[in-house]
């Protein structure tokens, strides 16, 4: 039997007019990849940004590990064990790739106000970022400047300094964004290695990779949960061909 | 992995000004002619205030134009005791430190919420608010300011009335001051600052509260220049509400932005250009400010590393 991870209830997020996130509740297992779909404006990276806590919701209430953290600012729930990537690549331009991960990790050993011993020569610090590195196919780039990065390189250290943060729970918003498919394939190929060992919130529109990954998949549609279940499932589902497809189609199109 | 990280290279721009500063003194001992002794005590003092600013202004991303304050608060807690006759200087540099520190605790707390062109107003809108306080006690002389009769003493050991026991106590002040600097910018403390600086909302994302970094980072700062304050009040043996105008302030920007925002010793490049520039061309022409404005420019269009840039493309620095 698994446990629940993430669990949210009734969320409700309108900007002006627009409703955002609709009455959406939904539950993440641990353990599982679960995958979230949706046409562009469904508001996906709404619901990111508000389980990472850049945004707080109308209504509704975001439970992780059994904890409340509805209204909790980004850097605590980081601590408790949420870490999210990216779509658009969000990274410490002007310092080195290594320092970027570095600073992931030392975020949570809790040991940051130190003002005297130089960063750099902190062997733990180095060799779990070198470690963090390594796992999303970075190596030999520690010393390279980040803005010195392939786009696809860049999208590897963003789930890099995700992975620093020593998280119970990965928020992944895109992280094939803008990739060829060489590059694609790589990340792909770290997200497969990566789910046997976290519980993962995937955000992605290729659909290739949806169905490769996921254990279980929310469809969303107008900031409204309109099916989840198995891949299988989700596949078959009419009410997802009609919101996602249109009426003909077929979701490997 | 550690020989890309201390790659050392020797500092030449940095040792020869060193070396120079240390030497001065002795060419004046033999000329008499102790102009530039006070010419370079000034300077380095300003450089102290300069380093200051750029923790908070260069490494941390946070514009202030206020910073004068910190001048005017270490002035005055060397100013304010001599008044009462108490000269010693731990007390004094204690105060000015404290006093500092406290200073930005408070302002820090309530400008580090907003962010731009707002934080750059409310920074300034504090320091004249600490202006007009001062202007406004009539006890320590007001708009005209307040003579130190005796400056700062340390126990039986020495005393700052002499220029060159000063000089040389501000050369080290420097030296330590660039030192401390260096350190905490090295620290994990300082790649925080370097984080936040180059992009806040992931440093938020992956777990730093880093409005707290920010304010500890401005309190450190304003305790440095609090400290550069108590030694220009014994540099200057005067001091007047002045000192915290916003154009001093503003000076302190141009030294930072000359010599080179974020660098280490742009400061020092900053503040030596400054003053020996306004020496130079004050002596020139009453209109030197417009070539002060003129050189800014110039700087920040198409040297954007400032000084410090420029000595290390020659490989002068770094």
């Amino acid at each position: 039997m698994r446990q629940t991870i993430l669990s949210i209830s009734n969320l409700s997020k309108t900007f002006g007019g627009v409703v955002a996130t609709d009455d959406l509740s939904l539950d993440v297992e641990q353990g599982e990849l679960h995958a979230i779909i949706g046409p562009n404006g469904a508001g996906k990276t709404t619901l990111i940004a508000q389980l990472s806590g850049e945004i707080f919701p109308d209504n509704g209430r975001i439970l992780f590990q059994n904890k409340n953290i509805t209204m909790l600012p980004p850097f605590k729930r980081s601590h408790l064990g949420i870490a999210r990537s990216f779509q658009i690549t969000s990274l410490m331009q002007g310092m080195d790739v290594i320092d970027n991960v570095a600073l992931a990790t030392q975020a949570n050993d809790g040991h940051a106000y130190k003002f005297w011993k130089p960063a750099r020569d902190d062997r733990d610090l180095r060799q779990s970022a070198i470690d963090a590195l390594k796992e999303v196919g970075l190596e030999g780039r520690e010393f390279e400047k980040v803005q010195n990065l392939s786009h696809g390189e860049h999208r590897q250290l963003e789930i890099a300094m995700a992975l620093a943060t020593q998280p119970h729970l990965l928020l992944l918003d895109e992280p094939m964004a803008g990739m060829g498919t060489e590059e694609g394939d790589k990340i792909l190929k770290i997200l497969q290695k990566l789910k046997k060992r976290k519980t993962i919130l995937l955000i992605e529109h290729d659909m290739d990779v949806v169905f490769a990954l996921a254990d279980r998949i929310t469809v969303l549609v107008y900031g409204r949960a309109i099916a989840s279940g198995s891949p299988q499932s989700i596949k078959t589902d009419e009410r997802v061909r009609e919101a996602y497809l249109g009426t003909e189609g077929d979701l490997n199109c | 992995m550690r020989n890309l990280l201390t790659r050392k290279s020797f500092n030449f721009a940095f040792i020869i000004s060193v070396g120079l500063l240390a030497l001065l003194p002795l060419y004046v001992e033999m000329t008499g002619d102790d102009f530039y002794l006070d010419l370079a005590n000034r300077l380095m003092i300003l450089a102290i205030a300069a380093v200051s600013l750029n923790l908070i202004l260069g490494h941390g991303g946070m514009i202030s134009f206020g910073h004068a304050a910190y001048l005017g608060i270490g002035a005055y807690s060397v100013g304010i005791p001599a008044y009462y006759e108490i000269y010693d200087g731990l007390f004094q540099i204690i105060t000015a430190v404290f006093v500092s520190g406290v200073f930005a605790l408070l302002t820090g707390a309530v400008s580090l919420r907003t962010k731009g062109v707002y934080f750059i107003m409310i920074t300034m809108a504090f320091t004249q608010m600490a202006f007009f306080g001062i202007v406004s006690i009539e006890e320590y002389g007001g708009d005209d300011g307040l003579v130190i009769d005796t400056r700062s003493t340390f126990g039986n050991f020495f005393d700052l009335e002499d220029t060159v026991t000063l000089y040389y106590f501000v050369f080290v002040s420097l030296l330590i001051s660039l030192f401390i600097v260096k350190r905490i910018m090295e620290s994990r403390f300082g790649m925080v600052i370097s984080g936040s600086k180059s992009n806040e909302r992931r440093m938020q994302s992956i777990g730093y509260n880093t409005y707290r970094y920010k304010l500890v980072c401005y309190v450190l700062s304003g305790c440095l220049c609090g400290y550069a304050g108590a030694l220009l009040g014994n540099f200057t043996n005067f001091i007047s509400p002045e000192m915290m105008d916003w154009t001093a302030s503003g000076e302190l920007i141009f030294m930072v932005l000359l010599g080179g925002s974020g660098a280490l010793l742009g400061p020092l490049w900053g503040a030596a250009s400054f003053v020996l520039l306004e020496e130079w061309l004050s002596s020139i022409t009453t209109y030197w400010h417009f070539f002060f404005g003129a050189l800014l420019i110039l700087v920040v269009l198409f040297a954007r590393g400032g000084i410090d840039g420029l000595l290390s493309k020659i490989g002068l620095s770094k």
